[in-house]
């Protein structure tokens, strides 16, 4: 199975977890990666560009429409939700969901119906259940999760949230679960 | 595969048993229909988002297929009615996105003060937040008297929504902090009166405002201006129909017009991208050169 799309869902304690999972992927990578954090509605560009300071990879705060490359990360921006199209990202100011806008739910639905089984989702720490949904979605339409390894998250919630609703999502800390991503069979290495 | 007989548990779309080949079949004809019969194009919608929202109004209305909401708002004029405000009203807040409204007043405003008379056009101003934000801007400015705001919606009940300045008073401490925030230069609570649950903006702030149904997917241009506002419109359409809105706007604005887009829509992906420049490198303020 190819992947083509990765999925990552965070709320509290979010920027150090995904600063360690950025570091961990190697500088070329075959799918695109896009992330959803919970922050306040006025919050701005600085989380891209501190994960940017991190890697080699091309970090952004997703703009409607763009296209999805491989090796880029696309992070949600406030105060709106981010829904994946087949090739491409669009934005939403729909209501929030669950009190969440970006939510990660929205996002990893959207991913799984545009995506099928080639879809990767990530749930880190967190403090409430976002993202279980999505995540449920992404493997029941045969896609692959990770989860967090609740008890190294900062807040256990969310990863064990999302292990109630995907018990056979693949349990691992945050280096670990960068490493698979690494080791993804994605489409670029498939063709070459 | 078979219609899903019981309702998913999910806000927004249908079980994963639900087929998306056909799910897509389904909403194509919905949008055809309703174009075919009503009159409103929905067909160039953004995929995603309209997908959201049907199925959000399906469930609404306690159906379990597209093929059922089709049958009732073609059936219904009043379930048309329903839909019609859940694809078209577009969820926004006064002084979304405050810093917008700081390069505004400051990068654009002393533009403005250089024409004797100002156009201003709020395509797809939903309910009117922003039409009352820029309002509220010009009146500190001292422009308001010079200006006409043409404040457009394809949905005539957001208008009326709008012509009548009722704002949620639960909402005013958000809006107050935005107001703040843009650098506003008086006491936000001077602008409205509280009733109820409701606060009551001034309608001096209208005064020069004019609220009509325009429709930017089909209807024409109807002036040109100096200043045209679509702010989170154009993300709820899909790339074809942003390039035809976009040709829209270019031959709507005077040379040397500003064009104000939200804050995570770019022209980057539209061929009007080289006819502008930017007033200011992170905010979307774009100003008409060629």
């Amino acid at each position: 199975m190819a992947y083509e799309i990765v999925v990552v869902g965070t709320s509290w304690g979010g920027l150090t977890a995904l600063r360690e999972l950025i570091t961990g992927l190697p500088g070329a990578l075959g799918v695109p990666v896009v992330v959803v954090q919970h922050r306040h509605r006025q919050s701005n560009h600085v989380m891209a560009t501190l994960l940017q300071d991190e890697t080699p990879l091309c970090v952004c705060e997703a703009e409607d429409k763009a296209p999805l490359e491989a090796g880029n990360v696309y992070v949600a921006p406030a105060d709106y939700h981010l829904l994946v199209e087949r090739g491409f990202l669009s934005l939403s100011t729909d209501e929030p969901v669950r009190f969440s806008r970006p939510s990660i739910d929205v996002t990893f639905r959207s991913a799984a119906d545009a995506y099928g089984a080639h879809t990767v989702g990530v749930i880190l720490t967190g403090a409430n259940a976002d993202g279980a949904e999505g995540l449920r979605r992404i493997v029941d339409r045969g896609g692959l999760a990770f989860v967090q390894l609740p008890a190294t998250a900062e807040s256990p919630a969310m990863p064990a949230a999302a292990l109630d609703a995907v018990p056979q999502a693949r349990v691992l800390t945050i280096e670990e679960i960068a490493r698979a991503i690494a080791e993804l069979p994605s489409p670029v290495e498939r063709a070459s | 595969m078979a219609v899903p007989l019981t309702k998913s548990p999910s806000l927004d779309g249908p079980p994963v048993s639900y087929d998306t080949d056909l799910e897509r079949i389904e909403i194509e004809l919905l949008l055809e229909g309703v174009y075919r019969h009503y009159g409103f194009d929905f067909r160039a919608y953004a995929y995603a988002s309209i997908r959201r929202r049907l199925w959000k109004r399906a469930e609404a209305e306690g159906l379990t297929s597209i093929s059922q909401l089709q049958a009732l708002v073609l059936h219904h004029p009043d379930a048309m009615e329903r839909m019609l405000l859940d694809l078209s009203v577009s969820v926004t807040a006064m002084f979304r996105d405050p810093t917008f409204y700081q390069v505004f007043r400051d990068e654009v405003v002393p533009l403005l003060r250089t024409y004797p008379f100002i156009r201003i056009w709020h395509a797809g101003c939903s309910t009117g937040e922003e039409v009352y934000s820029t309002a509220i801007l010009l009146e500190e400015e001292g422009l308001l008297d010079r200006a006409r705001i043409y404040a457009t919606d394809i949905n005539d009940a957001v208008l009326r929504q709008a012509k009548a300045g009722i704002f949620p008073l639960n909402r005013m401490q958000e809006y107050t902090d935005n107001y703040i925030r843009a650098g506003g230069k008086r006491s936000f609570s001077e602008y409205y009166t509280a009733k109820y649950d409701g606060a009551l903006f001034s309608p001096s702030l209208t005064r020069n405002v004019v609220f009509s149904q325009h429709n930017l997917v089909t209807d024409r241009s109807f002036s040109e201006f100096n200043v045209i506002f679509c702010r989170n419109v154009l993300i709820y359409f899909d790339r074809n129909l942003q390039q035809r809105v976009h040709a829209l706007f270019y031959d709507s604005l005077v040379m040397f017009g500003i064009l104000a887009l939200g804050s995570k829509e770019s022209l980057r992906f539209s061929q009007y991208e080289a006819c502008y420049e930017k007033v200011h490198p992170r905010e979307k303020l774009y100003r008409k050169v060629r």
